[in-house]
This record gives structure tokens, C-alpha cells and sequence, in this order.
């Protein structure tokens, strides 16, 4: 395949206002959307906006929404798409836009911020942690993360209800807290925090209906609805709504969970 | 600066006013409407279908096959079934049709199934229709409020849902007489039970509650190497969990309309041997 000629409607502007604005670009083969947004901030529109670092799906920074669909420019061969095709480039449309392709993303560094860290075990010093592989895999599948925040923008939970910023942490905070529940020496209960409680009390885990759009668009391929949200709902359950395991851990006088 | 688009001043989500002005609820281009439709066409199908037969109160037994809508059979208007499962537990005043005594059971486990609730949050409720689509409502609590905090008992439906399927699983045994209530045959009828028994325990074990139970909720696999093993196999099934759903909600109405058919005498059940 030889070089063609793109139409792309990329997204200009500033918190004041701003448009899509047209440009005809070259194509070349195996090029991604990131290379043509560079060819027209070579070319045409020096002082275009945008930020990215890696250009290998490993650094999360060149997140957008293409055609509508939040994902990694860099990730985003133009071959999926037809040579006449229309191809739309905007920022996230979840968080502030700051110019252009760039928005600011601190919504996420906040939430991050607002879960309780790694609880380190007080009998055991540094150099001493021993862990099983089968113990640490489901931590292990949400460290993969490159906290690219495309679930947290694509989630309607806040993407359409800025009111709802304030109570819930987003998809990539939930499973921050789902990871940290799940580590297999994590203390955070023997120092009195119960993480499965505050994942709902102070998360917003009941916020998250299940609807698994942050599975659908992570460039990581985690299983974040699966393997960590739904987990957590049940582990909040296990708290808040099963008289069994409460009765349980009662009798037996020992922390449910094992 | 571009095409000039003021930013829009009180409406929130993707308009809210410190995002990127673009006014369009969503830019996709794909069929994003096609996966809802779809969803809402299949579900609304078999709650019409399901509802004209559970009201219908006939035409739900031809031996030895009785329909997996009215099984348990629990009140004394319940046709005769030869070692069949009846147990007169609600005796005569129970007047309309006894599928519906049964029928809340798996119906609430499938309401609060987390496939069945992604699948008509989505679709009868589009919130959100698609992803990065828009949602038409101005507000949004999702499952923190009565009456959709009530999600979290699905375990419990759970729990029933192995009974309902354990009842079915002996429809199943029985399904192996013949008219006589010999023993040793076998019918068309016999295969279409069968293969709705093992989708609904497929489905049934797949659920994320059972993953839960059975080793989710634990931090040291390393110390349970039973229960690992048992939370590996149903998370394999999990990861089939939506298409365990539909499969099993197809061969439960197939079941019943199979019985339908033979009861109503539209034709006679092809018998093996
Ligand atoms: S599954 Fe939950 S957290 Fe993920 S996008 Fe949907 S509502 Fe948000
Ligand atoms: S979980 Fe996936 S989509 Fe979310 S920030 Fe991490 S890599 Fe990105
Ligand atoms: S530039 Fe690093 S992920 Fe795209
Ligand atoms: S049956 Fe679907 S999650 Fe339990």
C-alpha cells in the first residue's frame, strides 16, 4: 500500500470554547493515528496540542477519543479505518480540557491519592516478605496498568455525572482497592481499616452498575469489571449484607476471608 | 480559534462546561446501537414468552416430561406426575397457575445476575447505552439506593437457583421412562432436558456469587489448594458467563415449549428406544 490522503477532524481549542477543525494529511502504510496527528502539527498546525511520551502503549499519556471510542493514539493503527473515512480526534471528554488534545487528568492523581496505601505487616521487616505465586496473580493482572485513565473517562458514572466526582474513585481506583484487598500480606485489617467496607462507605463502589465499559477500553486488556469491581461487590457483601458471614466470623471469632 | 463553539453553560456530563465544547452526546460511527437492540429484542422476547406460559396454567405436562416452568410443582391444582416433582405445599388456595409460585426464584436470579443487570442497565435503561455514549439521565445514583442497592442479595438467589437446578436435574432422570413410567428409555424430549440441564448448571455454577463463594473471597489461595482449584474451574466457566446466560435462557423456553407441544398434541415425542 502506498501513501493516501486523510480526512481528520481533530478538536481545537481551549476551557473558553472550540471546534473541530478539518485537515487533509498523508498517510503512509503502517502508520498510527498518533504519526498523523504529529504530520499535522509538523505541517499545518504547529502550535497543536498534545501530549504523549512512548509511542508503545506503555506510558498511558497519548489517551483520546477516535471516532467517539477513548483509546491510545499511539495503539491506533490507521489501518482499521477506510481510506475515505472521516476520522474524528478529541480529547477526553470526561475530564477539564486544558488545549486542544491535552485535558487534565488530576480528577485521577486526587482519587489516587484518596486510597489507603499498602498496610506492611508488623512482624515481618524489609526482605522479609514471602509471597506464593497462586497468592499474588490477581494482584499481578491489575499492576499492569498504565494508568492511561481511558475506564476512568470512558465511565458514565462521572464521564456523565460531573456531580458524582466527589463520592466515586473510578474503575482504576476500585481496583486499586480491590488489589490491595486481595494482597496476600496486606495489614490494613489488623490496623483497623476494612477495606471492603470503605470500598463502598467511601468509593462509591455501589455507584458502578457493571456495565463494563472500562473492560471494553483498556489498551491493557485487564478484566477490570470481572476480576476486580464484581469481587469487590461481593467482598462488600460478604460485610454489609450477609448475616451468615457476619454470624460466622462471630462465632468462629476470627476475620472472615481466611 | 477553530469553528467558535461557546461552551455550554448548565447542563453536565460530556457538556459540562469546564470539558471540551463539542455538542453532540457522542462522535462513534460504529453500530453502537446494535449490541442493545439486540439484547432488549432476545430479553423482551422471552419475558412475553415466558409470561403467556406461566399464566397459561396448562399444557406444562406430557409423560414423562414436565415443563421446567412449573417444576417444583407446589399446590394442589398441579397435574398429576407419576413420582414427578409435586409436593402439595400450598394446598388448595393457591388458585392461579403454580409456575409463578416457582418462577420468582429463577427469575430473581436472573434480575440480579451481574450479566443480566449490564444487559438491561444498558439496554431498557441505557445507562449508558453504549460506551462513550451518552446517557438521557440527569442523574445517576446506580446501586447505592433502594430499590437498586437490593442487587446485592444475588448470592441468595444463588443458593435457590442450586435447588431449582438440582429439581431439575431429577426432571431430567425421570425424563428417562417411557409413557408407562418404565424405566431405561429415552426420547427426543429426554435430549432436549438434558442439554438445558447441563447449560443451567453451567450457567448456574459460572455465576460470580459461586466464584465468590466457592474461593473468591479468600486471600490465601496457598492455603486452600482446594478451593483454588475450584475457583480456577468456575472462573473458567465465569469467563462464559454472559453466553452461559443466553444458551441457558433458550434451552429453558425450548424445554418448555418442547413439553407445549407434546402436551397440546401437536405431535408425538420421536422415542429412541
Ligand atoms: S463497569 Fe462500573 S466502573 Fe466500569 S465503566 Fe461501568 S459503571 Fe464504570
Ligand atoms: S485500568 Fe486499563 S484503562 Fe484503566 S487506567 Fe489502567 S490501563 Fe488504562
Ligand atoms: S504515547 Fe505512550 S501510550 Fe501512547
Ligand atoms: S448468575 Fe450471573 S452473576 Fe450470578
Amino acid at each position: 500500500m502506498s501513501g493516501y490522503t486523510a480526512h481528520f477532524r481533530v478538536w481545537r481549542g481551549d476551557a473558553e470554547g472550540g471546534g473541530l477543525e478539518d485537515f487533509k494529511v498523508e498517510v503512509n502504510e503502517g502508520e498510527v493515528v498518533l504519526d498523523i496527528i504529529h504530520r499535522i502539527q509538523a505541517t499545518q498546525a504547529s502550535d497543536l496540542a498534545v501530549r504523549w511520551n512512548c509511542k508503545a502503549g506503555k506510558c498511558g499519556s497519548c489517551s483520546a477519543e477516535i471516532n467517539g471510542r477513548p483509546r491510545l493514539m499511539c495503539m491506533t493503527r490507521m489501518s482499521v479505518f477506510e481510506q475515505d473515512e472521516t476520522i474524528t480526534v478529541t480529547p477526553l471528554r470526561a475530564f477539564p480540557v486544558v488545549r486542544d488534545l491535552v485535558t487534565d487528568v488530576g480528577f485521577n492523581y486526587q482519587k489516587a491519592r484518596e486510597v489507603p496505601a499498602f498496610v506492611p505487616p508488623a512482624d515481618l521487616g524489609p526482605g522479609e516478605y514471602r509471597m506464593f505465586q497462586e497468592d499474588v496473580d490477581r494482584s499481578q493482572e491489575f499492576r499492569k496498568c498504565i494508568e492511561c485513565f481511558l475506564c476512568q473517562d470512558t465511565c458514565h458514572v462521572v464521564r456523565d455525572h460531573e456531580e458524582n466526582k466527589t463520592a466515586f474513585a473510578g474503575p482504576r481506583f476500585l481496583m486499586r482497592v480491590a488489589e490491595l484487598d486481595m494482597h496476600p500480606l496486606d495489614a490494613a485489617e489488623t490496623s483497623g481499616l476494612d477495606r471492603k467496607r470503605t470500598a463502598q462507605d467511601e468509593h462509591g463502589l455501589g455507584y458502578c452498575n457493571i456495565t463494563k465499559c472500562c473492560t471494553e477500553v483498556c489498551p491493557e486488556g485487564i478484566h477490570i469489571t470481572d476480576n476486580a469491581l464484581i469481587p469487590l461487590k461481593e467482598r462488600a457483601v460478604d460485610r454489609k449484607y450477609d448475616p451468615l458471614v457476619w454470624l460466622g466470623s462471630k462465632i468462629r471469632r476470627r476475620p472472615a476471608g481466611g | 480559534m477553530a469553528t467558535g463553539t461557546e461552551p455550554h453553560q448548565n447542563s453536565g456530563g460530556v457538556r459540562a462546561r469546564t470539558r471540551a465544547a463539542i455538542s453532540a452526546p457522542h462522535l462513534r460511527t460504529d453500530r453502537w446501537w446494535l449490541a442493545p437492540a439486540v439484547t432488549a429484542a432476545g430479553l423482551f422476547a422471552f419475558v412475553v414468552y415466558s409470561t403467556w406460559r406461566a399464566f397459561s396454567n396448562a399444557h406444562y405436562y406430557s409423560a414423562p416430561y414436565v415443563s421446567p416452568f412449573y417444576s417444583p410443582c407446589l399446590a394442589e391444582n398441579c397435574k398429576a406426575m407419576p413420582s414427578g416433582p409435586n409436593a402439595d405445599l400450598f394446598g388448595s388456595w393457591w388458585a392461579i397457575s403454580p409456575a409463578i409460585i416457582i418462577l420468582i426464584f429463577p427469575l430473581g436470579f436472573r434480575l440480579t445476575c451481574y450479566y443480566y443487570r449490564k444487559a438491561y442497565y444498558r439496554s431498557f435503561w441505557a445507562s449508558p447505552p453504549a460506551c462513550a455514549v451518552a446517557e438521557p439521565h440527569a442523574k445517576y445514583t446506580g446501586e447505592t439506593r433502594f430499590p437498586l442497592i437490593l442487587q446485592n442479595v444475588h448470592r441468595y438467589f444463588f443458593y435457590f437457583a442450586l435447588l431449582v437446578a438440582g429439581v431439575l436435574t431429577y426432571d431430567t432422570v425421570l425424563s428417562f421412562r417411557d409413557t408407562h413410567e418404565n424405566w431405561g428409555h429415552m426420547g427426543l424430549g429426554t435430549l432436549v432436558f438434558l442439554v438445558n440441564i447441563v447449560l443451567i448448571w453451567a450457567y448456574t455454577l459460572s455465576c460470580h456469587s459461586c466464584r465468590h463463594i466457592v474461593g473468591g473471597k479468600l486471600k490465601h489461595f496457598s492455603k486452600h489448594p482446594v478451593r483454588y482449584k475450584a475457583w480456577q474451574f468456575v472462573g473458567r466457566l465465569n469467563a462464559r458467563h454472559m453466553q452461559l446466560a443466553w444458551a441457558s435462557l433458550v434451552s429453558v423456553a425450548l424445554a418448555d415449549f418442547y413439553v407445549y407441544l407434546l402436551a397440546s398434541g401437536v405431535f408425538d415425542d420421536p422415542r429412541f428406544f
